[in-house]
């Protein structure tokens, strides 16, 4: 048993109202910057959609991610061998382009001051942000098909479609039926990163302390390796500087003890972000587990943090017991291992995301009957007037099977009659219009009883702050101190970047020669 | 007198220049050594002209630096005319592929407006003095045949003695003034290597191929 300790997260997506506040906080603080602009560390899709870069989860065209098929059976990089990523070096075949993503623009506002007086009114044109340029039409932008728009473009281009019915992929097009959620992402800080793999150079890696991912932007050499082997394509090519970026889960602010700036501004608070014990020595076997079982492998290799054992090995590998005992309040934890509530996205890809999601339920279908409101299916079935029959659902379980299960239906249909016990016990507990027997029914559906059920509905609707936001005393500066001379007041050799924590640039990063 | 400064003198600034600047922008600008990859903004041309190019160059380097390296072994494998015969046309192919991709590379920097905005003039210096290098090379071994046969008894004497630090000039004084044109914009290359992209040379990640996939690093 090899204990590591990481930062984690859960996004709940049922709370997720699509206000991109997250994204506007994140772009502010990292990506305002030249070369950036058409990043989005984080971005939130409308699902069915294409998403951001258009089609990202084709891995026939973006080649991410790992595939069970290298020597015996092991991993390896969809993208390419080791040999292969140096005879690609020059040419990389599966590179997105910046027309896979958009054409970043702004916009001539100088004009509505500076025009000559006229007949109509002057307008601002858009201008590139690469070129300088007025481009006449924009294409596309960072989140073009927002909530379903040009649906016959992009939602019935999402990949997850693939292996929907006929019938499926029309109830989901009826006027009437028609669904879409919302899918917020930033990089996964995965336990077997396809972005590390792939990078030649050796600049990307993963923080031992935590297991944040992150670009050395003075080893990136610019063979953009990473960006193919990410299948998220949540490392980004600045194209002014030329080095790769990523989504840095605000490590300067989890140093100083608060969430990530995406995590704190988000509306719908939807969020959590916790730290897990794992076994190291599990991740090869949880990565290359049967498609299947890849859920169930990768929840194995989180550790239960209130085990006696686990508790003695964590503090002999060195985890300081505010780590432990942050491990103990996590609420990624609970969600994840305890009540098996939230999924990681795509596990397919291989690489243990580290960011997991609660599955959104979809609004219930309901009419009005008799003067009623009342939900459609339900009645026919015999059940509960609050939920229709989750095999009617009006996103298939297939498509949900395809984002968060790796296909396994079983997995989501136990994550919903979790999620529709809860939704049964609590109208019972305060609208009680719900007989005993079917109460009791649906708990034994999901699996659950009373007491969990309630530990969920506390977390998923009434959290504050500190239930939300575990994040331990990172004690950064007493692990960098090390690496410094000891502090001499005469020859006041003070560290003048804070003990290196942060963005500690010397100079500008500006393009090289 | 032009000749030593030329011959002798040139080459150890340029080498010192390409050296000692290297050292220093590693040491002080790390940042600054990239590739500086434009793929994302276009890729198309791309393929056409960074492919040919890199394989091309690299070929027709490496067949320089082998008989400079191993002349004995050198001069033995292309005493047969067949093999010498071969070896210039495989030369001559993978120069070719260089200098078309070079062209198309240039084409594209002009024509493309996306490439055109993350161009320096530094990358203009470049390209000019590469295909200068390319052309001359080329024009010298369709006008001079069996260049594999006389670089070893011109040039390689001469690197050589540059390399023991006892310059002997005269071995390249009476060769034609293309091919020492060619000699010489050889070390303005080599004098350029530090102060442009051509620094991403030394960053080739061999070590990739013996590393583990995954990098995990900590700090105590
Ligand atoms: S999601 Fe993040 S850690 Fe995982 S492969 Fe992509 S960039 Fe790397
Ligand atoms: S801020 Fe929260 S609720 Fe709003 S889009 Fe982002 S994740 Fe969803």
């Amino acid at each position: 048993m090899k204990i590591q300790s990481q930062v984690s997260m859960v996004f709940h997506l049922d709370k997720c109202i699509g206000c991109h506040t997250c994204t506007v906080a994140c772009k502010n603080i990292w990506t305002d910057r030249k070369g950036a602009e058409y990043m989005y560390w984080n971005n939130v899709e409308t699902k069915p959609g294409t998403g951001y870069p258009t089609r990202w989860e084709d891995q026939g065209k973006y080649r991410g991610g790992w595939v069970l098929g290298g020597k015996k059976g092991r991993l390896r990089l969809r993208l390419q061998g080791k040999w292969g990523t140096l005879g690609n070096i020059f040419y990389n075949p599966y590179l997105p382009t910046l027309d896979d993503y958009f054409e970043p623009w702004t916009y001539d506002y100088q004009n509505l001051f500076d025009a000559p007086e006229g007949d109509d009114q002057p307008t601002a044109r858009a201008i590139s942000m690469v070129t300088g340029r007025y481009m006449d039409t924009i294409e596309a932008g960072p989140n073009w098909d927002d909530d379903l728009g040009g649906s016959q473009v992009y939602a019935n281009n999402d990949p997850n479609l693939d292996h929907a019915t006929e019938e499926e992929r029309r109830l989901m097009e009826e006027i009437g039926r028609v669904v879409f959620f919302y899918l917020p992402r930033i990089c996964n800080h995965c336990l077997n990163p396809g972005c590390v793999a792939a990078c030649p150079a050796g600049a990307i890696y993963k923080r031992g302390e935590d297991g944040i991912v992150l670009v050395s932007q003075e080893r990136c050499r610019a063979w953009r390796m990473c960006i193919s082997g990410c299948p998220y394509k949540k490392t980004y090519f600045n194209w002014s500087t030329g080095k790769a970026e990523k989504c840095i889960l605000c490590y300067p602010r989890l140093e100083s003890g608060q969430p990530p700036a995406c995590f704190h501004s988000c509306v719908g608070r939807i969020r959590y972000v916790g730290l897990v014990l794992y076994d190291a020595d599990r991740i090869e076997a949880a990565a290359s587990a049967p498609q299947a079982e890849l859920v169930q492998a990768q929840r194995d290799a989180i550790l239960d943090p209130f085990d006696p054992k686990v508790i003695a090995a964590a503090q002999a590998a060195g985890i300081p017991d505010a780590k432990i005992d942050a491990a103990q309040k996590s609420p990624v934890y609970k969600f994840v291992k305890r009540w098996h509530l939230a999924l990681p996205l795509h596990p397919e890809f291989r690489t243990l995301p580290m960011l997991f999601y609660v599955p959104p339920m979809g609004p219930v279908l309901a009419k009005m009957d008799n003067g009623k409101y009342d939900t459609m299916d339900a009645k026919a079935e015999g059940l509960a007037p609050m939920l229709s029959a989750l095999e009617k659902s009006r996103v298939p379980l297939r498509y949900m099977a395809s984002l968060f299960s790796a296909g396994n239906e079983e997995i989501i249909r136990k994550v919903y009659r979790k999620l529709v016990a809860v939704r049964v016990y609590m109208r019972a507990q305060r609208v009680k219009d719900i007989p005993e027997a079917e109460v009791q029914k649906a708990l034994a559906e999901g699996g659950t009883d009373a007491r969990e059920v309630e530990a969920i509905f506390r977390l998923t609707s009434l959290p504050t702050f500190e239930e939300r936001f575990v994040v331990p005393a990172m004690e950064r500066e007493t692990a960098v101190e090390a690496l410094f001379p000891p502090l001499d007041p005469i020859a006041r050799n003070y560290p003048t970047h804070k003990g290196e924590v942060g963005i500690g640039f010397h100079h500008d990063p500006q393009r090289g020669m | 007198m032009s000749d030593i400064v030329l011959f002798a003198a040139f080459p150890y600034v340029a080498v010192v220049l390409a050296i000692g600047g290297g050292f220093y922008r590693f040491r002080h600008d790390r940042f600054s050594y990239s590739s500086l990859s434009s793929e994302l903004l276009e890729k198309r041309r791309l393929f056409w002209g960074s492919v040919p190019w890199h394989y091309g160059i690299t070929i027709v380097l490496l067949a320089h630096l082998v008989a400079f390296l191993v002349p004995g072994v050198w001069s033995r494998v292309i005493a047969a005319p067949a093999t010498l015969y071969t070896l210039e046309v495989i030369g001559f192919a993978f120069a070719l592929a260089a200098l078309m991709g070079l062209c198309v590379l240039i084409a594209r920097r002009l024509t493309q407006q996306r490439i055109r905005s993350v161009t320096t003039i530094m990358d203009w210096v470049l390209l000019a003095v590469l295909l200068l290098q390319v052309a001359l090379g080329f024009w010298v071994s369709l006008v001079y045949r069996w260049g594999a046969d006389w670089y070893v008894h011109t040039a390689v004497p001469w690197l050589i003695s540059l390399a023991s630090l006892n310059p002997q000039t005269q071995y390249v004084s009476s060769l034609p003034w293309l091919v020492k044109l060619h000699m010489l914009n050889g070390f303005v290359v080599i004098a350029l290597f530090a102060f442009s992209r051509l620094a991403h040379l030394v960053a080739l990640p061999f070590w990739y191929l013996w590393r583990p996939y995954q990098l995990v690093i900590r700090n105590r």
